[in-house]
């Protein structure tokens, strides 16, 4: 029997457990993923297995191990990097932008980075400053970076997995809040294409797209909505770049309406690119226009007031019932 | 060839080194040529080289300076739309890059054209970048020599995560990263010595300090000399005159050769000076003065070997000449292949974005392709 309960942050552990088993070439590294095994335990254990040499406790410093983590994809190695929350990635970011995206461009593709940048992120934890952001439109606007976030522990083992072997860099966003999940993982399934959304709850009346920890939200709130008599469908997007805007587009012409959530600001935010693409392919099927759920233009606020920022239910539902009502 | 490494291992602080300049107000560096091309010994290191091997530093310096010189003049002609010259700094590039073996890895600014030589690369394959044809192109890993990195500093730490991928294979490889005097105040830079000092990564740090960042001089970088920020980090730093193409060798392969037997990096601070421009897009008359340029072409680093060889007999009328004819040759298979250098095809800007495909530039490509089609229709 393969299938195991699994929290989100045990399945990505379980997933860089399995990559650092299979193949000599992947490493894990970032502040405190040795001994410590992270400071959300992520890595728990994998140091003690592994040793010093292939989980990596490095000087803390972001641009540095994502600096070096390139050098080290160049010599052949499989690097899976961890910044250890959204907010400390901007000293890297000059790395991951400048270089890491644009390399194997720059070498007309006679070099390959598979680099996996691991980055837990979203609010709702009650932190400090900079412990609670959701910055992936800022690497999704970036062309050479896959970004992916994964809801729930099944697809956090498995993209986890096929991050690691895919050839380019990938961006992968761990839905902090619900690290502690659970959910069957299957280790031995065949999983789907990496970048291909989901539809995790089938409806007809308006489309509901999420990724990461939204969906759990953008869930409750088709509950909440079909007590009232509304079918909502809810498409867990899984990767926002690329986008499978052609299972949007599908579950658009059905139910002709949709919401797209995430926790980062609407603002430049992925549901601003979807609304714009969605609106284009679905013109004279939508019956209301795209709206969009998701954080305010606005610092991330202290935590005591991070539930008014966050998309909860309420407000989800309140767009729902906005797009129902053209 | 023969390089006494043993110094490098542990460098002695002697005030009263042989050999060691010492301008006003400047600490000592390694020299073994003088500017007047007398061999001078230095107790730390020293060199040995056959007539065959010296003429061949020589002929290495002057095709690159060649090489360069014309590039310069295809810029100036718009056949490139910029040039970064290394006018002035072939000994540091030369003597450097000669200390490397095969299976080194060299991560270079967007200024190593001396380096590339002593690797292998075509000089004319540097050239694309300049010309807009693309953005590096050449293979990497064909002559371990990198693509050039035009953000400052970046690639101190891919040098030092290689160097650190070099030590966990067990390799006895070593991994030297080219900077210059500006990049040394980038968090990157510091953050590989950081990275490089905690894993003894075999990897050396070659900051050409030419004196200038575009405009600003170094004393806007550093109060102090660049090569004593290794100190701070714990391990050597070493000035060496880098117009001397000697001192660069001897010092460069001790600083090799001591990172690949486990012993960790090294800074060399090459001080030399930025003949030219910064690039052509560069107007130096706006911050320096003609009288630096001319204390600097006292110390020609071509020049002093020249004098060196004809003052010992190495060399005789007929290598010179022979030189001259290949140095020609070389410019004017430079000029020919910029010239006929062909223009990318359009859809290559969606080529190698990604190594596994991504549906949006599919997308994008096709939409593309249906734009450029229509015209097409539009004429038939």
């Amino acid at each position: 029997m393969s299938t195991q309960k699994l929290t989100i942050a045990k399945a990505i552990n379980a997933s860089l457990r399995t990559a650092l088993e299979t193949d000599p070439k992947v490493l894990v590294m970032g502040e405190d993923v040795g001994k410590l095994g992270g400071v959300f335990r992520v890595t728990d254990g994998l140091q003690k297995d592994f040793g010093e040499e292939r989980v990596i406790d490095t000087p803390l410093a972001e641009s540095g191990i994502v600096g070096t983590a390139i050098g080290m994809a160049l010599r052949g190695y499989r690097p899976v990097v961890e910044i250890q929350f959204d907010g400390f990635v901007f000293p890297a970011y000059d790395q991951i932008v400048t270089q890491l995206a644009k390399m194997h461009a720059r070498a007309l593709g006679k070099i390959k980075l598979p680099v996996v940048i691991r980055i837990p992120y979203g609010g709702a934890i009650g932190a400090v400053e900079h412990h609670s952001e959701s910055p992936e439109a800022l690497f999704a606007h970036v062309a050479g970076l896959k970004v992916i976030s994964p809801s729930n522990a099944a697809d956090a083992y498995w993209m986890m997995q096929q991050a690691i072997q895919s050839d380019d860099p990938v961006i992968y966003f761990e839905p902090k809040r619900r690290y502690h999940d659970r959910g069957d993982v299957d280790t031995t399934a065949i999983p789907g294409p990496l970048h291909a959304a989901r539809t995790v709850r089938e409806g007809t009346d308006l489309t509901l797209v999420a990724y990461g920890p939204m969906v759990k939200t953008c869930l409750e709130a088709a509950a909440a909505a079909a007590e009232e008599g509304k079918s909502l469908e809810v498409l867990d997007l899984r990767s926002v770049s690329p986008i499978d805007f052609d299972a949007i587009q599908r579950s658009v012409e059905k139910t002709r309406r949709l919401v797209v959530v995430h926790e980062a600001p609407v603002f430049f935010g992925s549901g601003a690119e979807i609304a714009a693409r969605i609106t284009e392919r679905c013109f004279y099927h939508l019956e209301a226009p795209v709206l969009r759920v998701g954080g305010y233009h606005a610092p991330y606020p202290p935590s005591r007031l991070e539930d008014e920022y966050l998309p909860g239910l309420d407000r989800v539902l309140d767009s729902v019932d906005r797009a129902l009502a053209y | 060839m023969t390089v006494d490494s043993t110094a490098a291992r542990k460098p002695r602080r002697s005030s009263k080194r042989a050999g060691a300049k010492k301008a006003a107000g400047e600490p000592e560096l390694v020299q073994l040529l003088t500017p007047e091309g007398e061999r001078v010994e230095h107790p730390d290191y020293s060199i040995d080289l056959s007539p065959e091997e010296l003429r061949g530093l020589y002929r290495d310096m002057v095709l690159t300076r060649r090489f360069d010189g014309e590039a310069t003049t295809l810029q100036r002609q718009g056949e490139l739309g910029l040039w970064a010259s290394l006018l002035g700094q072939e000994a540091a590039q030369i003597g450097s890059g000669r200390a490397t073996r095969d299976d080194d890895y060299v991560f270079p600014t967007y200024r190593e054209h001396g380096v590339a030589w002593c690797r292998g690369v075509d000089p004319t394959n540097l050239l694309g970048m300049f010309r807009g044809v693309n953005h590096g192109g050449w293979d990497p890993n064909e002559n371990n020599f990198h693509l050039y990195t035009i953000v400052i500093g970046s690639q101190a730490l891919h040098a030092t995560g290689y160097a650190m991928g070099v030590a966990k294979d067990g390799a006895d490889s070593a991994v030297i990263a080219y900077f210059g005097d500006g990049a040394s105040s980038q968090g990157d830079v510091a953050e590989a010595f950081t990275f490089a000092a905690v894993y003894n990564a075999p990897v050396v740090f070659f900051c050409q300090n030419n004196q200038w960042a575009i405009s600003e001089p170094t004393e806007r970088q550093t109060r102090v000399p660049l090569y004593q920020r290794a100190q701070g980090y714990g391990f050597p730093g070493v000035r060496v005159d880098g117009n001397d193409v000697l001192a660069v060798l001897a010092v460069t392969k001790a600083a090799l050769d001591r990172a690949r037997t486990g012993e960790g990096p090294m800074l060399i601070e090459a001080f030399t000076y930025r003949m030219g421009a910064h690039t052509t897009s560069d107007d130096p008359t706006r911050y320096r003065l003609d009288e630096e340029r001319e204390l600097w072409e006292a110390k020609d680093p071509i020049l002093r070997l020249r004098a060196h060889l004809e003052k010992q007999g190495l060399a005789d009328e007929a290598f010179f000449a022979a030189l001259e004819t290949e140095s020609d040759a070389l410019a004017k298979r430079v000029r020919d292949t910029v010239r006929t250098m062909p223009d990318p095809e359009d859809m290559a800007m969606f080529e190698h974005t990604y190594a596994d495909g991504h549906a949006l530039v599919d997308e994008e490509r096709a939409q593309f392709v249906a734009y450029q089609a229509s015209f097409a229709e539009e004429t038939n």
